[in-house]
């Protein structure tokens, strides 16, 4: 499977990055190559193998629903470029 | 041939925790920003998630409440997306193996005919914080106490076709959730929040294009954003226009929707296995113990107040919907010894006072027990039912018990007989006009007329006289 310079233009939008349309050229040859190594992947047989979630044959432990966390909303406040009425500011965002 | 409407919902219904799905922060409601954001909450580097097992024990009561397959492994995988109220860069939610699988709620409508609504899945996920966009001057302050609060989400299939049925199908959610004690139900916190799917078509025709409308958090608002969607996509298609699948943004105070994002710039949300949390095991044991400890459901309780209690269906409906208002009604049906009486007075005064206060029946000043006080007082005849208001008014206010007030305010009945006979035969006395003309009438006039001597009586005894003994003395002395 290939991919054209528009799909990388489009990908690149929808992940807010901003891509010359010099490196979109690049950018669609090394995706191409790696998505035929993909396709390669794909011939492979898993009908009858279960996803993997995890390595390991673990499970999750459980924590008991107590309050362990203590407010520590001066401390953090203080790292952050802006703050204020206990809020973290951040550049206007509007849906 | 008409149109059909065809919806599917997605519910997001608080966990009634303590504390966050992956961290020990309080989940408090009303707290002061950021005071309830822990360093897991906040993403610091490093900080690693462990899961609540409470919010685990939580979704698999729902899972059971409503027949459901309980997946007893289920993983946790990243939905990610930049969102500055989001700083992990990624929402913990469950996609591949929720914990809950597919299940079915049954729902009542108005007309008393029923309707079987499937749930799709319900999975594990936590929320996000609080975007302020208000009072910020241009900026945009982020509050994440809400951040990590657990979550489940409960998909429907798209198995309703009227905005009635997608409230009824909510009400009766929000019943099953509070019932079994996992939510508190409080939709003006947000404890549960409706995105709702909506689509027309033709009869026989297959499911048309769905817009998907989101956030929305009363009962009221959905049925109004419903109706507004249908009308919308009919006008459009029959203006020979297509629907967009977009996702819509619903305003309560103006009645208008807007297009929030469309398909083609829709996220891409690259799900993968979370690699910080190991899949969650449930065993055989735990779910059975969950089983055996849940409370009797809603629907249970319905039909045994019907059945039991000899209640009508609408009444039945109504008290079983919450489990504070069974609760009540049961203690208050055992106190007054009428299990009638004890729903009507809720489900009037009782419902009425509390509407207006916009407070619970668990807050109510009016105990379960005082309310059977109040009504045994009634069945026995100690005060009638007009004086009884004004009993439950001074018990409301916080004036003791009924028996206390009406000792104290002298309310009792009069039912003496040779004391009413005493009134009555001065009434007629001092009303020699009045009862002059009663008895040239016709018997329809003298129906109408009757009203009048009644009062009298009530007047003199401040409403305290019994009313179907002051009818028959007045009958026998008016037809004298």
């Amino acid at each position: 499977m290939a991919i054209d310079q528009e799909t990388v233009a489009r990908v690149a939008h929808l992940a807010r990055l901003h891509i010359s349309e010099e490196d979109g050229a690049e950018m669609s040859s090394r995706l191409s190559d790696i998505l035929a190594m993909v396709d390669q992947l794909q011939q492979a047989d898993v009908a009858d193998v279960a996803p993997l979630a995890h390595p390991l044959e673990v499970t999750q432990p459980l924590r008991k629903d107590e309050v362990t966390e203590p407010d520590i909303r001066e401390q953090a406040l203080k790292l952050a470029p802006a703050a204020e009425g206990g809020c973290f500011l951040v550049p206007r965002v509007i849906e | 041939m008409s149109w059909e409407t065809v919806i599917g919902l997605e519910v997001h219904v608080q966990l009634a925790t303590r504390t966050k799905i992956f961290s020990g922060a309080s989940t408090a409601f009303g707290a002061e920003p950021n005071s309830q954001a822990c360093l897991i909450d906040m993403a610091m580097p490093g900080t690693l998630p462990v899961v609540n097992h409470e919010a685990i024990r939580n979704a698999v009561r729902f899972g059971l409440a409503i027949g459901a397959k309980i997946n007893q492994r289920s993983v946790f995988e990243r939905k990610n997306y930049f969102y500055p109220d989001l700083p992990k860069g990624y929402q913990t939610t469950q996609l591949e193996a929720p914990i809950v699988g597919a299940g079915e709620v049954e729902i009542r409508l108005e007309d008393g005919s029923t309707r079987t609504v499937r749930i799709h899945h319900a999975h594990l996920e936590e929320d996000a914080g609080k975007s302020l966009h208000e009072d910020f001057h241009g900026m945009t302050g982020i509050d994440l106490n809400r951040a990590g609060t657990p979550l489940i989400e409960i998909v429907t299939e798209p198995d309703m076709r009227t905005a009635e049925e997608a409230v009824a199908f909510a009400r009766k959610l929000h019943a099953l959730v509070t019932s079994i004690g996992i939510c508190d139900g409080d939709m003006s916190q947000g404890s549960m929040r409706f995105d709702v799917n909506v689509s027309v078509r033709k009869s026989g025709d297959p499911l048309g294009t769905r817009t998907e409308t989101k956030n929305l958090n009363s009962f009221r608002f959905m049925e109004k954003a419903i109706a507004l969607e249908i009308r919308r996509q009919i006008d459009l298609l029959e203006d020979g226009g297509t629907v967009q699948q977009e996702t819509r943004l619903y305003n309560g105070d103006s009645n208008t929707a807007r297009a929030m994002r469309t398909k083609e710039d829709a996220n891409d949300y690259r799900y993968f296995p979370c690699p910080d949390l190991l899949p969650v095991e449930i065993t055989e044991d735990d779910i059975e113990a969950l089983r055996a400890s849940l409370p009797e459901l809603p629907d249970a309780r319905r039909d045994r107040f019907t059945r039991d209690f000899g209640l009508p269906d609408y009444d039945a409906e109504i008290i079983s919907a919450s489990r504070d208002m069974s609760d009540y009604f049961e203690q208050a049906a055992e106190h007054a010894g009428d299990a009638k009486l004890a729903a009507n007075w809720m489900l009037g005064e009782m419902s009425a006072r509390l509407n207006a206060e916009e407070i619970g029946i668990g807050k109510s000043p009016v105990s379960a027990a005082h309310l059977g006080q109040l009504i045994q007082r009634i069945k026995d005849g100690t005060i009638s039912s007009k004086i009884a208001k004004q009993v439950f008014d001074a018990c409301w206010q916080g004036n003791g018990s009924p028996d206390e007030i009406i000792e104290r305010e002298g309310l009792k009945q009069v039912s003496d007989t040779g004391e009413l006979e005493k009134i009555v035969d001065g009434i007629i006395a001092d009303n020699a006009e009045q009862v002059a003309a009663f008895k040239a009438a016709d018997e329809k006039k003298q129906k109408k007329m009757f009203g009048f001597f009644v009062g009298q009586a009530m007047k003199a005894t401040q409403g305290k006289a019994n009313p179907q003994q002051i009818n028959q003395l007045l009958q026998k002395k008016l037809q004298d």
